[in-house]
């Protein structure tokens, strides 16, 4: 069995006032590039519903035509609310709306570096190839 | 003026018609969670045929598959519906770990292409779907970005969910987990493939047809 060994690991910290303004399409190339890139992006925030389903569409695309590329591994992590009382929640939801959702971090990285990543409520573990 | 009182009655004849004749309700999910299994396992109980070919290979389904019609009739009441399945939707895709199946290379990598295009399929298919059934493997980690990525397009949409735990037949099943990483969802246990829990699921189904 060959002995592989982890080379480096190149992570790009993307705040979300950079990718704030770019329309969806803009704002998924601009991950997938850097994505493409080896690079393991840690999105200060997260997409919308509809932009992550748009970045596996274009996964996909890219699978299909960029030679030896697999995909990518996806998580958000976000604060457990689900044992704080209402008012906790209240607060969280308004200042979600009012200056977007900064308490998030997305991590998007090439699956061919990042194997899996097991996420649960409290913790996310990602698993290297 | 014309045009909104136009677009307005247009609104209400498509409801109206929507309700009557063409509901169309979604099997989505990741892969080899068992979508087609639960298809196949409702067609034949209703139809007398089958939907898809079910393989342990995950991405068997590559296209989207229809059954035009599937009237299910439960109790005095009866749900009909167009069934819609959908390839499982997934962040990565390898050929080679359909070689570990078995399966040789240049099918494989076939089979990573069909594969791909099935996903966006399925995922461009979301905007037309009245309802969706959310086929989940209850033995494996509902927490998967995937599952969460489902949910929250069909939440945006508006489409109304129910959440089929799949494969209760398996020791490592827990719907619990499922129930806890979901709470905002009806979810019913079951298994296709030993076709256990399925008179829980069919009422689920009217209460399901009744959102739309």
């Amino acid at each position: 069995m060959k002995d592989k060994k982890l080379r480096g690991l190149s992570l790009q910290v993307l705040p979300f006032s950079e990718v704030k303004d770019m329309t969806i399409s803009e704002r998924v190339n601009k991950i997938l590039t850097l994505v493409l890139g080896n690079k393991i992006v840690i999105l200060h925030g997260r997409l919308r519903a509809e932009e992550e389903a748009r970045l596996i569409e274009d996964t996909m695309v890219l699978v299909d035509h960029v030679r030896d590329f697999k995909g990518i591994e996806l998580a958000v992590i976000e604060p457990d609310l689900r044992d704080k009382n209402l008012f906790v929640k209240m607060k969280h939801g308004i200042a979600k709306r009012l200056v977007g959702d900064n308490t998030a971090l997305t991590v998007i990285g090439p699956a061919s570096v990042i194997k899996e990543i097991k996420r649960d409520p409290r913790k996310i573990e990602l698993f290297l190839d | 003026m014309l045009r909104i009182i136009k677009s307005f009655s247009k609104r209400i004849f498509r409801s109206i018609f929507k309700r009557r004749d063409s509901i169309k309700i979604g099997f989505y999910g990741p892969p080899n969670s068992g979508k087609t299994s639960l298809a196949n396992r409702i067609c034949k109980d209703w139809t007398g045929e089958e939907i898809g070919v079910v393989s342990r290979v995950p991405h068997e389904t590559r296209q989207v598959q229809f059954k035009e019609r599937v009237e299910i009739k439960y109790k005095g009441k009866t749900l009909t519906f167009k069934m819609i399945d959908t390839p499982g939707i997934a962040t990565k895709i390898d050929y080679e770990d359909f070689i570990k199946y078995g399966i040789k290379k240049d099918d494989a990598k076939k089979r990573a292409k069909e594969a791909t295009q099935g996903i966006i399929d399925s995922i461009k298919w979301l905007d037309d779907m009245d309802a969706v059934i959310v086929v989940l493997d209850a033995s494996e980690n509902p927490y998967s970005q995937v599952n969460i990525t489902i949910l929250g397009n069909l939440v945006a949409r508006k489409i109304p969910i129910l959440i089929a735990a799949n494969k209760t037949d398996l020791k490592k099943a827990d719907v619990k987990k499922i129930e806890s990483a979901f709470p905002e969802y009806e979810i019913v246990g079951i298994s296709a493939k030993e076709g256990h829990n399925l008179d829980e699921f069919y009422e689920a189904m009217f209460r399901l047809g009744k959102q739309i």
